[in-house]
């Protein structure tokens, strides 16, 4: 099978070109990586991954994400904008092994062709964020309007997803051992917006809701950054959907009109791409090259240059 | 002669093709001894869809009887007496509809329905964990089944409203006491809605007394007797414990069998009818935990559909059980036995413990909702196909004593020994649909739907509506889709992703290592989409199949049943996976996997696909020369060596 992957087709949405080249940046072959790095390399040519809202989506197991993502993605269509989803799964650390995109609870019209749905498995490590996600996020950024990142809320992931996101939603349920486990977790700091989910079940959801505001005020006072919103929603209803989408929206908006954009992003590439390094190369490529801290700036520096995500990462590998 | 007890009612599950057609069956099989009816309606009549609408193409008349409307319904009982008739439906999402039906047609035989005796199935839950052809959510399906056992409790006194269905709990892979544990919990849930509803004293005993179950009966028939006499105490404890039922007679547990389908082999299939026999012996030989009612598959189930002479055989086996042994002229056997007491007992306290369990879970419905239930048992069949791969569970002819000697009984190839169906069946049952709505008020029509969706958006028990609906002639389709549009439709949990599968063997480390090597040769880890076409609701070949796929390093991505070709061959190529695996069961393996075939090719992508199921050797030669890649059926009981064929299948289209 070819490994050239048409970057023309990508871009005029053929729904096989972009299943391609998903697979493509896939590929774990020496020779898949130079066809990848020269395929993200036209795609960036293009410029249009710059305007593309890459909205992250996590949260514990059985908070309803599945039921509130197609709830988006429908809200999305109606607007007319067009979506490209990457669910990421965790891969059974026995066998290595996945089962992905247990979508049998999102519907979706299959002669859509705005709406692209890919499911990944996340690799190696417990819960992280796939290896691939990065740069498929990048193939999908250049095609859709929206580019939604769902991930199980276990581990790495929950961190991880910062890295690819723009706005990042973090789903819980009102259960208040959920609220709990959120603030403990000390990833207050990560969600944009949160969704407390289930909010049929009534005076639960609206004190949950009141819990989290005061711990992500808490937390956003802490560290400089905007408090995020807190909204109640109930996926099966439709409640509180508008608003999610509203305040996604509202987000993304605020960075763009501050300019902070691209800087941002260069940041989170670099973070993302540090992360990457590690898993490829290990602690001793990691020391060999200075350090975490040196690896960093190097791969910041690749990127500043216009270097795609595997170009980088080529450049600043540790002598074999 | 000793004074014998009445032998228990005998029935054939079964219907096909058409009314008519599947009338002529029954006609002969009551001429030929069978005391009762077991109805079996094709899919869309399960799932409530007109014969002409696009997910019925190729499955009507195909797992039983189309009934779109009461001349159908008419038409399957011409010329039989329904005030004399004892009829079984397994029917559960539309029974509300098929029982409206039902007492329609009995009123124009001139029969009041007081004197209507038969079974609606009517179990939601089981659909939902195991059978898959529930429509609605939980909430509102609850209360299509507590309707019809309010309305038949006051206006169908001798009928069963619910049967609530531990068969196909065991075929989901459940033990005994599962078995029990579940079907319990159910009956739980829908007496604490009963009560709910305000039905008390008197009211709510008489309904207790109508609450029948279905179980299922396997090889292991000295532990299936047991498990009835323990699942029979546990009710009636349950009636006097926990509701308060003073009537002895009322707490009395009322059960009728189809023995273990599940079990019965593709190879050296005449081995099968020696299995029913043994089988019927769990159900029968202990007097205080006999069967109401049995039913026997046929020797030649898992080659494809029983011919009437595959059907009269085993009606044979039970008339020959009931009439020349002699059985029924003594009282309980077992009474007395310390064995039987204590496996009983067995049952009973794991079975009551895990009741407690669902109820703690919020009862039958919350526990479906979380998959809680769905994952025991997909853990529980996991266990159970390890054991049969590994050869501890003896299964002879398949695992063991495999040697054969040529059987006469399908000398001319598996294909001649089984019933083929007219293929013109569905264009004829899609025709006659046609002229029948052609041929009614519409108006009145309209207005009966009207007020079917008025009673379902308010409280107003749905069967007497839906009764006034068939009389003027809505169909099933019209009537489903009027409920559709006010309860909304259900997926429910498919439970692979949390069900905890046993260790594997030793047999898959060269599996794994094989799928290790062959992530390097094509680049990533072989992805694989499992999909269950059509209408077929039986998915626990397929959930093995995504268990032991990914156990094996296979990436899986598997949606649920009831997905359709063209939604398959939209996630197959979105998803890039190497592979698509299609699990079909109710026989439309031929125009399903075709429909798949063709979206794939318009979407211009060449994904090899192979395909699994009851599929007879004249189809897989039909499949493969259109372009399979392979056929995997019943006798293909090593997952590991259908994977590792796929591995095969994989390297040879993607190198």
């Amino acid at each position: 099978m070819s490994l050239v992957v048409d970057s023309e087709r990508v871009l005029a949405r053929d729904p096989a070109s972009v299943a391609r080249a998903i697979s493509l940046v896939e590929d774990r072959r020496p020779e898949a990586e130079a066809a990848a790095i020269e395929l993200l390399r036209a795609l960036s040519r293009s410029g249009r991954g710059a305007a593309c809202h890459r909205v992250g989506v996590t949260g514990p197991p059985g908070v309803g994400k599945s039921t509130l993502v197609s709830a988006l993605i429908r809200g999305w269509r109606a607007r007319g904008r067009s979506v490209g989803v990457l669910a990421v799964d965790p891969s059974s650390p026995r066998s290595g092994g996945a089962l992905l995109g247990d979508r049998a609870r999102i519907e979706l019209d299959p002669d859509d062709r705005e709406v692209f749905v890919r499911s990944m498995a996340s690799g190696g490590q417990l819960g992280g964020l796939a290896r691939a996600a990065g740069a498929a996020v990048e193939v999908l950024s250049a095609v859709f309007d929206v580019v939604l990142i769902e991930t199980v809320g276990v581990g790495q992931s929950e961190t991880d997803i910062e890295h690819v996101a723009d706005t990042v939603l973090f789903v819980v349920q009102p259960a208040s051992g959920d609220v709990l486990q959120f603030i403990k977790a000390g990833i207050v700091e990560i969600p944009d917006v949160v969704a407390v989910n289930k909010a049929d079940l009534g005076a639960v959801a609206v004190r949950a809701v009141a819990e989290l505001e005061s711990a992500l005020r808490l937390g956003a006072e802490a560290s400089g950054r905007a408090e995020p919103r807190v909204l109640a929603t109930s996926a099966s209803t439709g409640v509180g959907i508008g608003e999610v989408l509203a305040a996604l929206e509202a987000h993304f908006a605020a960075v763009v009109a501050g300019g902070q954009l691209p800087a941002v992003r260069r940041a989170k590439n670099a973070a993302w791409a540090t992360r990457l390094f590690a898993l490829r190369y290990g602690e001793r490529g990691v020391d060999q090259r200075g350090g975490s801290r040196a690896v960093r700036a190097a791969l910041e520096r690749e990127l500043a240059g216009g270097a795609t995500l595997f170009e980088a990462l080529a450049s600043v590998a540790p002598e074999p | 002669m000793a004074v014998k007890d009445p032998p228990w009612i005998m029935r054939t599950y079964s219907g096909h093709s058409t009314p008519q057609a599947s009338n002529a069956l029954y006609r002969e099989n009551l001429a030929r001894g069978q005391t009762g009816l077991s109805v079996a309606f094709d899919l869309p009549t399960q799932t409530g869809y007109d014969a002409d609408h696009p997910l019925a193409r190729g499955e009507v008349g195909r797992t039983g009887v189309p009934v779109g409307h009461i001349a159908d319904l008419s038409a399957l009982f011409d010329g039989i007496d329904l005030g004399r008739m004892n009829t079984s439906m397994t029917i559960n999402a539309t029974a509300a509809w098929l029982l409206a039906l039902y007492v329609a047609v009995a009123e124009a035989q001139g029969v009041p329905s007081r004197a209507l005796r038969g079974t609606t199935q009517n179990d939601i839950v089981k659909e939902y964990l195991s059978r898959g052809t529930y429509v609605f959510p939980p909430a509102p399906s609850l209360r299509l089944t507590v309707d019809t056992i309010l309305f038949t409790v006051e206006h169908v006194p001798d009928w069963n409203p619910i049967n609530i269905s531990s068969y196909h709990l065991q075929e989901a892979g459940a033990t005994p006491a599962q078995e029990v544990a579940y079907s319990l919990a159910t009956a739980i849930t829908v007496l604490d809605e009963v009560r709910a509803r305000g039905v008390e004293g008197a009211a709510f005993a008489k309904v207790f007394g109508r609450l029948s179950f279905f179980v299922n009966a396997g090889m292991r028939f000295v532990e299936e007797a047991c498990k009835l006499r323990a699942f029979g105490e546990l009710w009636e404890r349950l009636g006097k414990e926990r509701y308060g039922v003073a009537d002895e007679k009322l707490r009395r547990f009322r059960y009728g069998v189809q023995v273990n389908s599940l079990g019965l082999t593709e190879a050296q299939p005449e081995n099968n009818l020696v299995r029913i026999a043994l089988e019927m012996l769990g159900v029968t030989l202990s007097k205080n935990a006999r069967a109401r009612a049995v039913q026997l598959p046929a020797w030649n189930e898992a080659l494809g559909l029983p011919r009437p002479w595959d059907q009269q055989l085993s009606l044979r086996t039970q008339q020959l059980l009931a009439y020349e042994t002699d059985l029924l002229e003594y009282g309980d056997l077992f009474d007395g036995s310390p064995v039987i007491a204590a496996k009983t007992r067995e049952i009973a306290e794991a079975a009551w413990a895990e009741v407690e369990d669902v109820i703690e879970r919020g009862g039958a419905v919350g526990a479906v909702e979380s998959g809680y239930v769905k994952e025991r048992l997909v853990a529980s069949n996991a266990r159970r196909i390890a054991a049969i791969e590994s050869g501890e569970q003896v299964v002879v002819g398949v695992n063991r004593f495999t040697e054969t000697a040529e059987s006469p009984l399908t000398a001319g190839g598996a294909a001649d020994a089984i019933l083929r169906l007219d293929p013109a069946a569905e264009r004829e049952q899609v025709e006659a649909l046609a002229r029948f709505r052609r041929a009614r008020d519409a108006d009145s029509v309209a207005r009966a739907l009207d007020a079917l969706r008025a009673a379902a958006r308010g409280r107003d028990n749905l069967v007497p509506v839906s009764i006034a609906a068939a009389r003027v002639r809505v169909t099933t389709g019209e009537w489903a889709s009027a409920l559709r549009e006010v309860f909304g439709e259900y997926r429910a949990p498919t439970g692979v992703a949390g069900a905890r599968a046993p260790e594997l063997g030793s047999g898959y480390e060269p599996l794994r290592e094989r799928v290790a090597e062959l992530e390097k040769r094509i680049g990533r880890r072989p992805k694989i989409l499992v999909g269950k076409p059509g209408l077929d609701g039986h998915s626990n070949g397929a959930e093995q199949i995504a268990l032991r796929a990914r156990d094996a390093g296979f990436e899986v991505v598997y949606e649920g049943i009831r997905v359709t070709p063209r939604e398959l061959a939209r996630a197959a190529a979105d998803e890039g996976v190497h592979v698509l695996g299609l699990s079909i069961l109710s026989g439309a393996h031929v125009e399903l996997t075709r429909d798949v075939l063709a979206e794939l090719r318009a979407r211009g992508v060449t994904i090899p696909v192979v395909v699994g199921g009851i599929i007879p050797e004249a189809d897989r030669v039909l499949l493969c020369a259109e372009g399979v890649a392979a056929v995997y059926t019943p006798k293909d009981f090593q997952i590991a060596k259908i994977l590792a064929e796929l591995c095969e299948i994989v390297e040879r289209s993607a190198t």
